[in-house]
């Protein structure tokens, strides 16, 4: 580390609020950008007296359910992934690499190819079964919770597990147009079509992930340093391991299954929030958090503004963002240490 | 040194045959020999298999008269215009896959750095799935002009995506100039070449939402790889390939041992460590977008076929005759599998190399983690 000490505690806090207000801001675009601009004035009067006039509607039916769970579904990612990394020591580590991206698509297409499931709230459902059951599967097979997990086994698990429900879905898909047409368009990863529904039905879910891994912030800490030291310094390992693990899980599957695989943001937003915080998890995850939700409604702002009026959808935003980003981190080594 | 022409020496459980005064030498590994003449006869085998069986099984001398043109109009129209090609196909991908996977693993020393994993296989299939949005859908509607183009375009979409991919990967990742000199770094290729892979796939996934429900179809069913429908032009295009790739292969893996070193002691070998690198990367990669481009993006032969070469044959190394050869030999049997595990419906090839190649490389995986605690 070129940063001997951690930054003070002062300019932490004014970075939180610094990025509270960026996210304030990015959501303010959220609602007045879109294939019909709308002014300030107007999002604003429309906020506080709800009518029925074009641009009340706009604002509360359309726009206002699309950029909650732009938030949402952002902190979720940003936050999961700076766990995942956390927990397992790997800097590659997002909801793709665990497995719960393949997982959650194997439930949906499993769901509209079997049972004929088409509606958005059961989907979610079982995208998050789905995706906690192939990610708890990664995790534990690739050694979690027995001690040593070395970071390029679960590099590899996480592959050929992926790959493997890749094959079986597109065997699916192949056989059965119907559940192709469904599951293409949760595949590219969007936020837009959701609505008010789906928002109450992830809300609450990553509400209590985010809390719940509040909770297990000093264990993490010590994680951080192996499991042998932090069992040394006298941390209980396995309740931290156990909390982060399913915060993990939970955060990640949900974000997933409402608003499909979106790539980079859990990958890359932990890396940021880290070049800020520094390792300390109890700063790292609200920045991380907060820098999450405001890339994720970034990219959708973006994709809602470059093709008007057509839509470009969130999660190719992000990979054609997120890919240069990352390559710039590792121009600067960040992520030095990283292997395969 | 003798002054024989040629000169034969024992070194452990190899045999070392020197020619021209010890300027040219060769080391043999009795065990390697045997393995790829084991693998040669499985490729034959299942070749001979693959024509004789279908919807239609004929028998071996019907087969070999159709081969020559001297059975029946009907028997020989089948061998010849269907099922002859189609295996060639089957055998020269494998074999492009094999090799191109003990190529990279081999250079990166990573056994699970294929061109699968690097982004040039999902450049192949952004170029190819942009080529079938353009020109494949109802759009321009099926036959005709349209459907010619995208016969042509989209094997040339895909060799033009991994092209593209492989440019980025090793523009990116690989060159840096380090104080006198320029360095190649194979680790930064492989992280650079995993974040490709996603962004590429990304836009794959963007390409199937965007068109009609047909062109997604279409697309889906290309992505998994297949060897349905393939003819001669097929044949010509990866034998070309192959033709001038291979021999450039086989002299450039003879730089894998030095390199196996590390890149300093393979430097003081007198090894142009970076040059080295970097061919060997472009050729592997070449032979990725000629067998994507043939056959789609297939998965896991080239990641599996090195590694169960290089358990058959123990070398220390990964070597890349029989990794070919392996390669032919599981596309063959994928094929075989995929046309008759359902009777009446044909599975793509692509599927069930990854249905049984997932499962063997998470099941490789654990055992090696056992084996490690």
């Amino acid at each position: 580390m070129s940063t001997p000490s951690p930054p003070p505690h002062v300019r932490l806090a004014a970075g939180t609020f610094a990025a509270l207000l960026l996210l304030v801001v990015i959501v303010g675009f959220g609602l007045a950008a879109g294939s019909r601009d709308l002014a300030l004035s107007e999002v604003l009067n429309a906020l506080t007296h709800r009518g029925e006039n074009d641009a009340s509607i706009i604002v509360w039916e359309q726009r206002i359910p699309r950029t909650l769970l732009g938030v949402l579904v952002g902190a979720a990612l940003g936050v999961g992934g700076a766990l995942a990394q956390g927990i397992t020591r790997n800097p590659l580590a997002d909801p793709a690499l665990i497995g719960v991206s393949s997982g959650a698509a194997l439930a949906i297409v499993l769901g509209s190819f079997v049972f004929g499931v088409t509606t958005l709230a059961p989907q979610i459902l079982l995208g998050t079964v789905g995706a906690a059951v192939v990610g708890g599967a990664v995790l534990s097979l690739a050694g979690y919770g027995r001690g040593g997990m070395a970071p390029t086994s679960l590099a590899l698990v996480g592959l050929s597990m992926s790959a493997l429900i890749v094959a079986i879905i597109s065997v699916m898909v192949l056989l059965d147009a119907q559940t192709l047409d469904e599951y293409r368009y949760w595949l590219v990863g969007a936020l837009a079509g959701k609505g008010a529904p789906t928002v109450t039905v992830v809300a609450p879910v990553i509400l209590t992930g985010l809390l719940a891994t509040l909770l297990a912030v000093r264990g993490l800490d010590a994680l951080a340093l192996g499991e042998d030291v932090a069992r040394g310094l006298g941390v209980r390992v396995g309740g931290a391991r156990l909390l982060s693990g399913l915060g993990v899980v939970l955060l990640t599957s949900t974000a997933v299954a409402a608003a499909g695989p979106i790539s980079f943001v859990g990958l890359v937003v932990p890396h940021v929030a880290r070049a800020i915080t520094g390792p300390r998890h109890g700063w790292l995850l609200p920045y991380a958090a907060l820098l999450g939700a405001s890339l994720l409604v970034a990219a959708d702002v973006v994709g809602r503004l470059v093709v008007r009026p057509a839509e470009l959808q969130v999660g190719v935003v992000t990979a054609l963002v997120g890919a240069p980003l990352v390559l710039i981190l590792l121009k600067r080594s960040k992520m030095a240490g990283a292997t395969l | 040194m003798t002054t024989s022409q040629f000169a034969v020496a024992r070194s452990g459980s190899s045999l070392v045959i020197r020619a021209c005064r010890g300027s040219v030498s060769v080391l043999v590994r009795p065990r390697t020999v045997a393995v790829n003449l084991g693998l040669a006869a499985l490729v034959l085998a299942l070749f001979c298999v693959a024509v004789a069986v279908g919807t239609q099984v004929l028998p071996l001398g019907d087969v070999l008269a159709g081969v020559v043109g001297q059975a029946d109009g009907g028997t020989t129209l089948i061998v010849q215009e269907f099922r002859l090609p189609r295996v060639m196909v089957a055998v020269l991908v494998g074999a492009a896959l094999g090799l191109s996977g003990a190529l990279v693993q081999g250079v990166t020393r990573n056994p699970i750095a294929a061109p699968d994993v690097l982004g040039v296989t999902a450049g192949a299939s952004f170029g190819g799935v942009l080529v079938l949005l353009a020109f494949g859908g109802t759009a321009f509607g099926y036959g005709g002009a349209a459907a010619e183009l995208s016969q042509i375009g989209v094997p040339l979409g895909a060799v033009a995506g991994a092209f593209v991919a492989a440019a980025l990967v090793l523009l990116i990742g690989g060159a840096r100039g380090v104080g006198r000199q320029l360095t190649f770094s194979t680790q930064r290729v492989v992280l650079v070449g995993i974040i490709c892979h996603a962004a590429f796939i990304g836009l794959v996934h963007w390409g199937l939402a965007t068109g009609d429900v047909d062109q997604a179809t279409k697309a889906a069913g290309w992505l998994v790889g297949s060897l349905h429908g393939r003819g001669w032009e097929h044949v010509s295009g990866v034998a070309t390939a192959l033709v001038v790739l291979f021999p450039v292969a086989l002299v450039l893996s003879r730089r894998l041992g030095p390199l196996a070193l590390g890149e300093p002691s393979a430097a003081t070998l007198g090894l142009p460590v970076a040059r080295s690198q970097v061919g060997l990367f472009l050729v592997a990669f070449a032979l990725t977008g000629t067998a994507a481009a043939a056959a789609g993006p297939v998965d896991f032969v080239a990641l599996l076929a090195p590694q169960i070469a290089r358990r058959l044959t123990r070398t220390p190394g990964v070597p890349p005759v029989a990794s070919a050869l392996t390669g032919a030999a599981m596309l063959l049997a994928a094929d075989l599998v995929a046309r008759l595990a359902i009777p009446g419906t044909e599975l793509p090839a692509g599927a069930v190399t990854a249905l049984v190649g997932a499962p063997y490389l998470l099941w490789l995986v654990i055992r090696s983690q056992g084996g490690t605690r």
